[in-house]
C-alpha cells in the first residue's frame, strides 16, 4: 500500500505541469494570431490561394490539415529519439505521407464531389509546408502532448486563414456562402466579380488580410 | 508542334505560380534578391524535368490499374494506385538526395551557391504538384517530360520577375504594416492578373 502511494506520488511529480498549463495554451494560441502559420510564418501559402475560391473546399481542407498535422505530429513526437538526423526529411514524408493517403481515401469514399474539387491538392498536403515546418521545428524536439497542441493550434491557424479568405472569395465572387446566394436571398441583385474567383484575386486578398493583420496587431517587417 | 504547344502553355498560361499557386512557399521566401532565384529556379527546373517523366513512368508501369499485366498476366487486376502520394514523394525526395550528392561531387562551386535550397526543393509543391497534374491528363512520356521543363521554366520566370520588383521596391514607401509580405502578396496578384492575358494562347 505503502509503495502504491510512493508511485503516485512520483507520477505526480513527473506530470507536474499540467495538462492546459499556461505554456500549452499558449502553444495553442499564438498560431491563431500573432504567429499565424500563413499571415506570418509564410508557410502552406500554395494551398492557402489555390483552394479558396469557394467555402466548401476550403473548410474540407482545413480539417484535413488539422487531421494530417495532429496525426503526423504525434507520431514524430513519439519516434523522434529513434530517427537518425541524416534521414529525418524522408522519415517525416513518409509519416505524413501515410496520414494523407488516409485522409484521401476518407475523402473520396464520403464526399466524392469535394475530393474531385481539391484533386491534387489532398496530395499536396504532403509537401504544405506547415505540417513539415512544424515537424522539423517542434516536434522533433518535443514530447508527444506540447507536440500535438502545437500541431493542432497552427492547423488552426491555417484554418481560419483559409476560411476567411475563402468567405471573401465566395461572398465577392460568386456572391454566396457554401453554395447558397447571400445576395438573392436578400432580394439584392448582385453581379458577381470574377476577378476574385482567380488565382489573382485570391493573392490580393491575402495580401489585404495581411495588411488589416498587420495594423491591428502592429507588427512590422523589416523588408 | 504539339509538344512546343503545350512548351509554351505550361510556361505562360498554365504557369506552376500564376495559375495553380504551387511551389508559393519558396517563392515568396527566396525571391529576395535575383541571384539566390536564379540558382533557385534552375533547380527547380532540372528537378521538375526529370522527376516528372520518371513519376510518369512508374504509375503508368507499375501504379496504374491493370499496368502490371507486362510482368505477368496474373497481375492484370492489381490495382496499386492508393501507393501513388507516397511512392511519388519518395521518388522526389530520393532523387533530390541524389542530385544533390551528384552536385557536391561534381561541381562543388553550384554546390555551394545552391546551399541550403536543393534539399528544399523536395517539398517544393510545384514538383509534387506537377507530378500530380499529370496523372488527371493524357500525356505519353514526351508531353510529360515537356511539360515537366515548361512548368519549370515556367516558375523560374516567375521567380526572377518577383526577385527583381521585390529588389526595386525596397526604395518605395509601402506603409508599414503592408511592408514584406503583404506588398509581396499584391504584387503576386497583380502579376498574375497580367499572365492572364495569355490565356487561350496557342501557336
Amino acid at each position: 500500500m505503502a509503495e502504491n502511494t510512493a508511485t503516485a506520488e512520483e507520477v505526480k511529480e513527473i506530470i507536474s505541469e499540467p495538462l492546459f498549463s499556461k505554456k500549452n495554451r499558449k502553444l495553442v494560441t499564438d498560431p491563431l494570431d500573432g504567429d499565424n502559420p500563413i499571415t506570418v510564418q509564410v508557410l502552406g501559402i500554395c494551398s492557402a490561394l489555390a483552394i479558396t475560391a469557394q467555402m466548401k473546399p476550403a473548410l474540407v481542407m482545413g480539417v484535413a490539415v488539422v487531421f494530417v498535422m495532429c496525426c503526423s505530429s504525434v507520431v514524430t513526437s513519439l519516434i523522434r529519439n529513434t530517427i537518425p538526423s541524416s534521414i529525418r526529411i524522408v522519415v517525416q514524408l513518409a509519416v505524413i505521407a501515410t496520414f494523407v493517403i488516409v485522409v484521401n481515401e476518407i475523402l473520396l469514399a464520403f464526399v466524392y464531389d469535394v475530393a474531385k474539387d481539391l484533386g491534387a491538392f489532398i496530395g499536396l498536403i504532403i509537401t504544405n509546408c506547415i505540417v513539415m515546418g512544424r515537424l522539423e521545428a517542434f516536434a522533433t524536439g518535443n514530447k508527444p502532448w506540447p507536440s500535438f497542441l502545437d500541431a493542432l493550434g497552427n492547423a488552426f491557424g491555417y484554418a481560419i486563414i483559409l476560411l476567411i479568405v475563402a468567405f471573401f472569395r465566395e461572398l465577392l465572387g460568386a456572391g454566396s456562402l457554401f453554395g447558397f446566394k447571400v445576395f438573392e436571398a436578400i432580394g439584392l441583385d448582385y453581379q458577381g466579380n470574377g476577378l476574385m474567383l482567380l488565382p489573382a484575386g485570391a493573392a490580393i486578398v491575402v495580401g489585404l488580410l495581411i495588411w488589416a493583420q498587420r495594423s491591428w496587431n502592429g507588427y512590422v517587417e523589416e523588408a | 508542334m504539339e509538344l512546343i504547344n503545350l512548351g509554351v502553355r505550361s510556361i505562360f498560361v498554365d504557369n506552376m505560380i500564376f495559375a495553380y499557386f504551387l511551389g508559393m512557399c519558396s517563392y515568396l521566401a527566396v525571391s529576395k534578391n535575383v541571384k539566390t532565384a536564379v540558382g533557385l529556379g534552375a533547380a527547380v527546373t532540372f528537378v521538375l524535368t526529370l522527376t516528372v517523366p520518371l513519376n510518369w513512368a512508374i504509375y503508368n508501369f507499375i501504379l496504374k490499374k491493370g499496368s502490371l499485366a507486362w510482368v505477368s498476366p496474373e497481375l492484370a487486376g492489381l490495382d496499386l494506385s492508393f501507393l501513388t502520394l507516397i511512392i511519388f514523394i519518395s521518388v522526389i525526395a530520393a532523387f533530390v538526395q541524389l542530385l544533390e550528392m551528384l552536385i557536391e561531387k561534381f561541381s562543388p562551386a553550384l554546390y555551394g551557391a545552391l546551399g541550403i535550397f536543393l534539399p528544399l526543393i523536395a517539398v517544393n509543391c510545384s514538383i509534387l504538384g506537377g507530378a500530380l497534374f499529370m496523372l488527371g491528363r493524357p500525356y505519353g512520356l514526351a508531353e510529360a517530360t515537356v511539360f515537366g521543363l515548361g512548368s519549370g521554366i515556367g516558375w523560374l520566370l516567375a521567380v526572377v520577375a518577383l526577385a527583381a520588383i521585390r529588389e526595386k521596391i525596397k526604395y518605395s514607401q509601402v506603409p508599414a504594416p503592408m511592408r514584406g509580405l503583404g506588398i509581396t502578396f499584391v504584387l503576386v496578384g497583380l502579376m498574375s492578373f497580367g499572365f492572364l492575358s495569355f490565356l487561350g494562347f496557342t501557336l
